[in-house]
């Protein structure tokens, strides 16, 4: 139980919060790493996703790319990319560039294909162009699925960027590697602590920012089961 | 009520079910890693080229004197690797005497080799450890800056940082931050003041080289033997203060593992290994990208050892 | 910045003389990589079904259920593999431990999710017929949860093939041995055949698991043709 109190002690120094090193440093450069990665990766991912959804060209292979992404290891892709770019940001961006794509690209698709067809005719009906059709009403509506997308990355994005520290960049990994160096275990529980933590955190908020960017009308919980259903049947 | 009774049975039912998987599983794993009747020895390594071929040449010329070798090389540093030394998950491990004397006791200060070996010895025998005899070769930690670092800031010597760390990025394992041999010992015994930034990047590894070469450090913390500083053109800074701990090879082991046969074989080796030949071996693994079990088998037989 | 920033190998990407002498260690490790992926997503099965069934059995017990593997998931695997290390070394117990943990969210949540889907009239057509608790729920839902159960194991396999390779940080790792090896020599050969291996091999899991699937629920087939 000596662990627990060093953990906490660690946890609540002073000296933690503050300083190069300092947890609140450490966290801005981990949400930093992981908030370019995941821009990058949905300014890439949803216009070919919503492309995909909206023309139902290449369907297969946005519906599969969520397992196909699953399989890339990306400790891999940071060891690659390392040996052939060197130190810096790169590695570590195109590794989570990569988890971060096939989730949005999977769920934007669906989300656009699973607009009523109903809906879309209507919309049609009333002299709606497919731009029109697109950005008026396939967009809102298929907005819970989408972000849906966006947030699983996200998540993931932030659980994974503790590798940047693997190869010598900060964020909150540097706890780990640093303690185990160091042969300070309290470093290292510390530094898993807040990683779990701020990955709940970002799960949380995503979850806020989609209740308030969803249409009303489409309700919170329809939109969650509706996410479900489709994305254990794309698996 | 018979349903709830039904629930609760089938979870006792898999619960034991997976007791006694895990059971069964871990006696049938535990066989690869654990020491069978001092049969067999388990080199291990840890993760820079140096430790590859050091590793490949022990359990070469065991092999040749007949004794049951499995390497497992590479496995991490040796904050993950030393401890499976110490519960026998490895038998053996090439190691440097300055560099154990640190690990065991985080505040040494001895330097010369017979300081760290008085001084290594009992923490070794209190974990049931022994150094064999050690090799010529040494491979110290050093300071090393780009030839255009030393040029402009007129760097040759560890002493020249002083007055102009302030303007420079350091980079090195990360407890050279907190070893007393680390920076702390560069500010007592140099009176070097504190560097612009600490990096942490790794123990002369590819993050460390690569930071070095692109500019993102410009004094790097690296191994005296490295392939890369000659490969690189860098300037290592001469130690004019003693700061560093000695350095030199030798093979620690489990007193249980190290038989006779073993211990003789591996002392017969002990000598030829020069900081020279060590030098020109990493050169082979880290420059021509040779692999480390051919460099180590070619040179033994160059040696007549195999 | 010097000339000595020349990138060493990124012309030659792969060197299949490398592939050719080390076929053997890349059978090895392909090797240690099924078996960590198997034995992990099958210990993961046997403490996910008890949990689910308690779950399904005691409804308030899903949240907190959920809560505590979703919590396991969070922890960073480098953590994990470091802070067990102490405990159970660098052996393939380790990497076991934590692999198995990270499915049980996966697991779990489908796992309830497709016994719950369940219809009930066919729930109740079974209670009708006579069928005991444990009858039904082997021969009438588990069977109709397969779809929902499998597209869970599929998941959890082909994230755990991923995951095996972090656990060559600790000296264990399947295929992911080639990541460091590369990392350490400054070598891209072995990363590169390590990457594309362990895609592989997920691909291979997830094909052979909807093959199974295939087989098990041959009614699906019927209706879905």
């Amino acid at each position: 139980m000596n662990v627990i109190a060093d953990v906490v002690s660690w946890l609540t120094d002073p000296a933690q919060w503050s300083g190069p090193d300092g947890i609140p440093v450490r966290t801005l450069q981990h949400l930093w790493y992981s908030l370019l990665a995941t821009a990058i990766a949905a300014a890439v991912a949803l216009p070919i996703g919503i492309f995909i959804g909206h023309t139902g060209r290449g369907a297969l292979f946005a519906v599969n790319l969520t397992n196909l992404g699953r399989a890339i290891p990306s400790l891999g892709i940071i060891i690659l990319m390392f040996t052939l770019v060197g130190f810096g940001l790169v590695p570590v961006l195109v590794a989570l560039i990569a988890l971060a794509v096939p989730p949005i690209v999977t769920n934007s698709y669906i989300g656009i294909r699973s607009v009523d067809r109903d809906v879309r005719e209507a919309a049609e009906g009333m002299g709606m162009r497919g731009r029109q059709v697109l950005w008026q009403v396939e967009l809102p509506v298929a907005m819970p699925l989408i972000m849906a997308g966006v947030r699983t990355s996200t998540v993931q994005v932030v659980a994974t960027a503790t590798l940047a520290a693997f190869v010598g960049l900060g964020g909150l990994g540097r706890y780990l590697i640093d303690g185990l160096s160091q042969r300070d275990l309290p470093q290292v529980v510390g530094g898993a602590i807040l990683v779990a933590v701020l990955s709940l955190l970002t799960e949380l908020a995503l979850g806020r920012v989609q209740t308030l960017v969803v249409p009303r009308g489409l309700g919170q919980r329809g939109a969650d089961a509706a996410v479900r259903a489709k994305v254990e049947k794309a698996a | 009520m018979r349903r709830i009774r039904l629930g609760s049975a089938a979870v006792a039912a898999c619960l034991a079910l997976l007791l006694a998987a895990c059971g069964g599983g871990d006696d049938a794993l535990d066989e690869g890693t654990q020491p069978n009747e001092q049969a067999s020895v388990t080199v291990g390594s840890t993760n820079f080229s140096e430790q590859l071929i050091l590793a490949q040449m022990y359990a070469a010329v065991l092999e040749k004197a007949g004794v049951e070798v499995e390497v497992r090389p590479n496995l991490g540093a040796r904050e993950v690797v030393f401890p499976a030394l110490e519960k026998g998950e490895i038998d053996l491990l090439p190691e440097y005497n300055g560099s154990v004397l640190s690990f065991l006791k985080t505040d040494a200060t001895e330097t010369t080799a017979d300081e760290v070996n008085t001084a290594l010895t009992p923490l070794l025998d209190g974990k049931s450890l022994v150094a064999l005899e050690q090799s010529p070769a040494e491979d110290k930690d050093g300071l090393a800056v780009t030839k255009e670092t030393a040029d402009q800031y007129g760097l040759a010597k560890v002493s020249d940082l002083k007055g102009k760390a302030g303007q420079l990025v350091i980079g090195g394992p990360p407890e050279l931050e907190t070893r007393p041999a680390g920076i702390p010992g560069l500010k007592k015994v140099y009176g070097i003041e504190d560097f612009k930034e600490f990096k942490a990047l790794d123990a002369g590894g590819p993050l460390t080289t690569s930071a070095l070469n692109k500019g993102d450090i410009d004094v790097g913390r690296v191994f005296t033997t490295q392939g890369a500083i000659s490969d690189n053109g860098w300037v290592l800074l001469e130690e004019d203060k003693p700061l560093q701990p000695a350095q030199n090879i030798v093979p620690i082991g489990r007193k249980d593992a190290m038989t006779e046969q073993v211990t003789s074989t591996l002392n017969a080796l002990a000598p030829k290994i020069t900081t020279e030949e060590l030098t020109k071996l990493n050169k082979l693994v880290d420059v021509d990208k040779q692999d480390p079990e051919k460099v180590a088998s070619d040179w033994l037989t160059q040696q007549g050892l195999l | 910045m010097s000339d000595a920033q020349r990138p060493v190998l990124a012309a030659e990407l792969i060197r299949w003389s490398w592939v050719g002498d080390h076929l053997d260690d890349i059978r090895d490790y392909l090797i240690q990589h099924v078996q960590l992926t198997v034995l992990a997503v099958l210990f993961g099965l046997l403490l996910a079904f008890p949990l689910s069934l308690a779950a399904i059995r005691w409804p308030r017990m899903y949240g907190p259920i959920l809560g505590f593997t979703g919590i396991l998931f969070t922890i960073p695997s480098l953590a994990l593999f470091i802070l067990l290390i102490p405990f159970t070394g660098l052996s393939i117990r380790t990497s076991l431990i934590g692999l198995t943990m990270y499915t049980l969210l996966i697991l779990v949540r489908n796992m309830v999710e497709g016994l719950r889907g369940v219809d009930r009239d066919v729930r109740e057509a079974a209670q009708a017929m006579g069928y005991t608790r444990a009858r039904q729920l082997f021969q009438v839902e588990l069977p109709l949860a397969l779809p929902v159960i499998m597209a869970g194991i599929r998941i959890a396999t082909v994230t755990t093939i991923g995951l095996v390779t972090v656990t060559a940080l600790i000296g264990q790792g399947g295929l992911g041995r080639l990541f460091i090896d590369g990392f350490t020599l400054n070598f891209t050969t072995p990363i590169v055949v390590g990457i594309v291996l362990s895609a592989l091999l997920a691909f291979a899991a997830d094909l052979t698991l909807v093959g199974v699937q295939h087989r098990l629920t041959p009614w699906a087939r019927s209706r879905g043709r």
